[in-house]
């Protein structure tokens, strides 16, 4: 018999794949369209969950990597729309592929220069100097004018992806379900590596680590890295389902929400990040839908799960985690 | 589940034609956070003026968008592939605007803007599709530059430092013709502007020109009313409009500001919207109120002229712009941008209660400065 | 550039200064006592703008609402406490994130639906109305100069309190060991409790104070938190001689940043572009400045 999280992550897996089929069935694609936005917010979470999760770095500041995804999808359409090259004569384009391989190296690199001043902290520090960076960044964008400041900036149309018609809800959904699956296997391989294992003990215990003869700053160094590059993919596949990038990506609500994504699924889990995802815009959307007010009510059950259910969905459903 | 208003009301013989087919209008505004105070008077009014008509072919989706541009996206594409609208109005910000409506239009969809109206969509990209029954946002920041010029020859400007802060300096000095005395872009969403008020002082400027919409404009006017540094003050309406004057209180008074509309506007549309408001409400009505009216009217009377299913026939209907408008005079340019006055208002208190009082016209029938790029 | 205009700046980068310490005292004593990052300050602040503007514009008097915002930011912080930050003294940093961050949603959302969307109105006493001459030929806003003064108040009566009564003791020793304290017999959950309450009543005084200047509105106390954090991480957390030194530190640079970055690039840039270019950069120089710090003291300027 399958383990219980075995089977309801088999179960949520499907579910998401389920919803926009049927949806498509009986002509209602805007249940695809809310799919695509859970795959996509579970990816960016599946990337903070690195760090979170695994090595208990709590970044207060990963909107930057996921809005710089963002822009890096919605400044390279753009300048590829308008047929102007970007600089030393480098051109614009609206391939998918290249635009997420462009969005990972970008973020890749602000994450490795971030990473190297705020990993000297930890604790509150390292909080709030990531809150700190994904702030500059935040002002960044709204007082630069050349991509629109505060008004975002716009796709025209949403980027291309090759033997896809990715206009289409649809295949849209796919690739970004694609995505999320090809990075929980990630999440899953460095869980499991020799790498994953210093860096869960490089979140319990330090001393051992550099006992053993590893630099932990390293070990954190390389997951935060990755972390933001996965974060930076799920930004720039969510500039694509807007055709819209603004800097409320950068917020830090948004910071905040990756989150609180991450802890209403459950924390270092392989499938927390999608449970989180899932529960997160069905809340948005039903509460949304009753009442004005739903934030207060999303407040007052984001305050249960934190007081009364510790280790989130997953925790209620699969019971306590395997690891740690 | 889904917040739909229904508007059963009964039909009184005001109805002018037959209406064969229902008709889904689509309306995203903000309706919590801190700008919603706008987005309320947008929507009260709008549904008012449905109620009004007696049209019970009207169905209206009323969703709130938290004044976030994905959020704002997102019901947009609900509205059109989930509830099928025909129609999407409703969006307050330009920036939000921006993420909605290329999108929209290029689905075939009519949006008619009852408040922004970005640069952007004005000129080369203006669109058949795409109706601002409001102004574009240039407008009434080139109104006060041009009554500027009346009095004043050293003016300081300031805006906060985003795309429509820059298009409403760009605007002023498009029409102003004496020599500015400072020009700052403050930070958005900035509350504390003493930093700005000492370089005012410093400056020797015979008068102010200021753009800080909804929360930023009330600190800027209340702690310029205490600083005291003596020079006159103008802005555009926004700054001054109904729904933030109880909180500036006093400061505002006597304060010149650009508008296209005022409550003591002298046309029968405009009194019997004010009263209808002020008599379901208990308040008075605000310029957001007042452009979604207009909107509602608008939609309302292209109706009665043609089948919302036959799109081009009713692009031709709302083009005419056949109704009553509140602002008085109202045609649509090429560019489906209002051609209108716009009037200069001053702060006045009436039985206890500040608003505002038209003084001048600053423009007779004006265009904005992008139409003649829009291939139209 | 004019000496009055530098001296006018000063000020105004002092009284921001000021303000922020009010916010950031509380955060850090909170923080440095019961070891509770709380997001949620920031709507203490609001409550307390809300509680002086509602009782002045009930009573006429603005001295009757500032104790109303002194008794209800208090009591919202021992509510607060007593509710749900009790639960999270053993928890981890990242829970604590989540349900104070919990609660900004609840507060914001909750007053929107008691008052409505619409800026109240909050004005200042009489007697504070106006400007005073500043040495030099300058003027300066009366209101702002009692703020600076409420602040010096604030800051020295924190230092007698913390250091000369039991009360003060009694935090001190909470400070460097939690467990110790509560063997000495020490009530430690009614201590939490008024700490917490005295952290909100500093809130709810500069949200009452600052709601006479700006709006009060739903909201207001977000991007003040956000300083008032970074104020508190700069001068170490825990410190309340640190937040007092990051939050004179953050007004200044803020305001003279503000100042004199766009006034430096127009040297070389043309007017409107230094304007925008000086404005972006200005709004990223305390951010700039923290991560500096950090990057060099990783415990703050105070460390603890």
């Amino acid at each position: 018999m399958m383990p219980r999280e075995t089977l309801v992550n088999t179960v949520l897996a499907l579910l998401l794949l389920a919803i926009p089929l049927v949806a498509v069935a009986i002509d209602e694609p805007f249940y695809v369209t809310l799919s695509t936005r859970i795959a996509i917010l579970a990816l960016a979470a599946v990337g903070l969950n690195i760090a979170l999760g695994l090595g208990g770095l709590v970044s207060f500041g990963h909107a930057a990597f996921f809005g710089i995804g963002g822009y890096t999808a919605a400044i390279l359409a753009t300048h590829a729309f308008n047929a102007e090259p970007l600089f030393f004569g480098l051109e614009g384009t609206t391939s998918m592929p290249w635009i997420w391989l462009v969005a990972m190296v970008i973020c890749g690199l602000m994450a490795l220069f971030i990473g190297l001043i705020s990993l000297r902290t930890s604790g509150v520090y390292f909080i709030m100097i990531t809150l700190a960076f994904a702030q500059m960044i935040y002002y960044f964008a709204i007082s630069w004018p050349a991509y629109g400041g505060e008004d975002g900036l716009s796709l025209s149309v949403r980027n291309t992806f090759p033997l896809l018609s990715t206009a289409k809800p649809l295949p849209f959904f796919v690739v970004c379900y694609t995505m999320l699956l090809a990075a929980m296997v990630l999440f899953s391989l460095i869980r499991g590596s020799r790498f994953g294992a210093a860096l869960q003990t490089a979140r319990q215990n330090e001393t051992r680590l550099a006992a053993v003869g590893i630099v932990p700053l390293n070990i954190k160094l390389a997951a935060f890295v990755i972390s933001a590059i996965v974060t930076g993919l799920a930004g720039a596949l969510f500039a694509d389902l807007n055709r819209f990038a603004s800097p409320s990506m950068l917020s830090w609500h948004m910071s905040g929400e990756l989150i609180v994504l991450v802890i209403l699924g459950g924390k270092g889990r392989l499938f927390g990040p999608l449970a989180g995802a899932m529960l997160y815009v069905m809340f948005e959307y039903t509460l949304g839908g009753i009442t004005e007010r739903w934030q207060f009510f999303l407040g007052l059950i984001l305050l249960g799960v934190v007081l009364f259910i510790r280790g989130g969905l997953l925790g209620l459903l699969a019971g306590k985690a395997r690891y740690g | 589940m889904k917040r739909i208003l229904a508007t059963s009301i009964l039909s009184l013989a005001l109805a002018t034609a037959a209406y064969a087919e229902p008709v889904k209008i689509g309306v995203i505004t903000t309706l919590s956070g801190g700008g919603a105070g706008l987005g309320i008077d947008m929507r009260d009014a709008f549904t008012l003026a449905i109620k009004q008509s007696g049209n019970k072919d009207i169905e209206l989706v009323i969703e709130d968008d938290a004044q976030k541009p994905e959020i704002a996206v997102q019901l947009a594409e609900k509205m059109i592939q989930s509830d099928k609208v025909d129609l999407l109005t409703g969006i307050i910000w330009s920036n939000l605007a921006m993420a909605v409506v290329p999108n929209t239009v290029a689905q075939d969809i009519v949006y008619l803007s009852p408040n922004a109206g970005p640069s952007a969509l004005a000129g080369a990209n203006c669109n058949a599709n795409y109706f601002n029954v409001a102004y574009q946002n240039d407008n009434f920041h080139e109104a006060m530059g041009q009554y500027a010029n009346k009095d004043y020859k050293k003016t300081f400007i300031l805006a906060p430092n985003y795309p429509a802060g820059k298009d409403a300096l760009t605007g002023f000095k498009r029409f102003y013709k004496g020599e500015l005395a400072g020009e700052v872009y403050t930070q958005v969403g900035q509350t504390d502007y003493a930093a700005e008020i000492a370089q005012i002082r410093d400056s020797g400027a015979d008068s102010v020109f200021f753009f800080l919409p909804g929360g930023m404009g009330i600190s800027f006017m209340k702690q310029y009313a205490q600083s005291g540094v003596s020079t006159p003050v103008m802005g555009p309406g926004f700054s001054f409009d109904q729904d933030v004057l109880g909180a500036i209180g006093d400061a505002a008074l006597g304060v010149k500001n650009s508008a296209t509309w005022s409550k003591d506007l002298d046309n029968d549309a405009n009194k019997k919207f004010v009263e209808a408001f002020k008599t379901e409400y208990k308040r008075l009505p605000s310029i957001y109120a007042a452009q979604s009216w207009d909107a509602a009217n608008l939609i309302l009377a292209a109706l009665s002229k043609a089948s919302v299913k036959d799109k081009d026939a009713f692009k031709t209907a709302l083009k005419s712009a056949d109704f009553k408008s509140v602002r008085g005079k109202f045609v649509f340019n090429n560019n489906n941008h209002p051609i209108q006055n716009v009037y200069v208002r001053e702060v006045v208190k009436e039985d206890g209660v500040l608003t505002n009082k038209i003084i001048a016209t600053a423009f007779e029938d004006h265009k904005d400065a992008y139409a003649d790029k829009c291939k139209m | 550039m004019s000496t009055a205009l530098l001296l006018e700046q000063l000020l105004n980068g002092l009284q921001l200064g000021v303000m922020l310490f009010l916010m950031a005292a509380g955060l850090t004593l909170v923080f440095g006592v019961m070891g509770v990052i709380n997001l949620a300050h920031g709507s203490l602040y609001m409550i307390g703008a809300f509680a002086c503007a509602i009782v002045a514009s009930a009573t006429g008097s603005f001295w009757l609402g500032l104790i109303a915002s002194l008794v209800a930011a208090a009591a919202a912080g021992a509510i607060i406490e007593v509710v749900v930050i009790r639960r999270l003294y053993e928890r981890d940093h990242l829970d604590q994130v989540l349900a104070t961050f919990a609660l900004i949603l609840i507060f914001s959302e909750g007053s929107r639906w008691i008052f409505g969307s619409f800026p109240l109105y909050l004005d200042i006493p009489p007697v504070l109305q106006g400007a005073v001459p500043l040495p030099g030929g300058g003027l300066y806003q009366l209101y702002r100069l009692a703020i600076i003064g409420v602040g010096i108040a604030v800051a020295s009566g924190l230092y007698m309190l913390i250091s000369h009564t039991r009360l003060g003791m009694r935090i001190r020793a909470g400070e460097s060991d939690r467990e110790m304290i509560a063997a000495l017999g020490v009530d430690i959950q009614a201590l939490y409790t008024i700490v917490f309450a005295l952290g909100a009543a500093l809130a709810g005084l500069a949200g009452a104070l600052i709601g006479a200047l700006q709006s009060v509105q739903v909201g207001m106390g977000e991007p003040v938190l956000i300083l008032a954090f970074v104020v508190v991480v700069i001068g170490g957390i825990g410190s309340i001689k640190g937040a007092l030194v990051g939050a004179i530190l953050v007004g200044l640079l803020d305001t003279m940043g503000r100042f004199l970055l766009p006034k430096t690039l127009a040297l070389i840039l043309p007017a409107s572009q230094a304007g925008m270019i000086g404005g972006a950069l200005a709004s990223m120089l305390i951010y700039i400045a923290m991560a500096l710090i950090l990057a060099f003291r990783p415990r703050g300027l105070f460390a603890a």
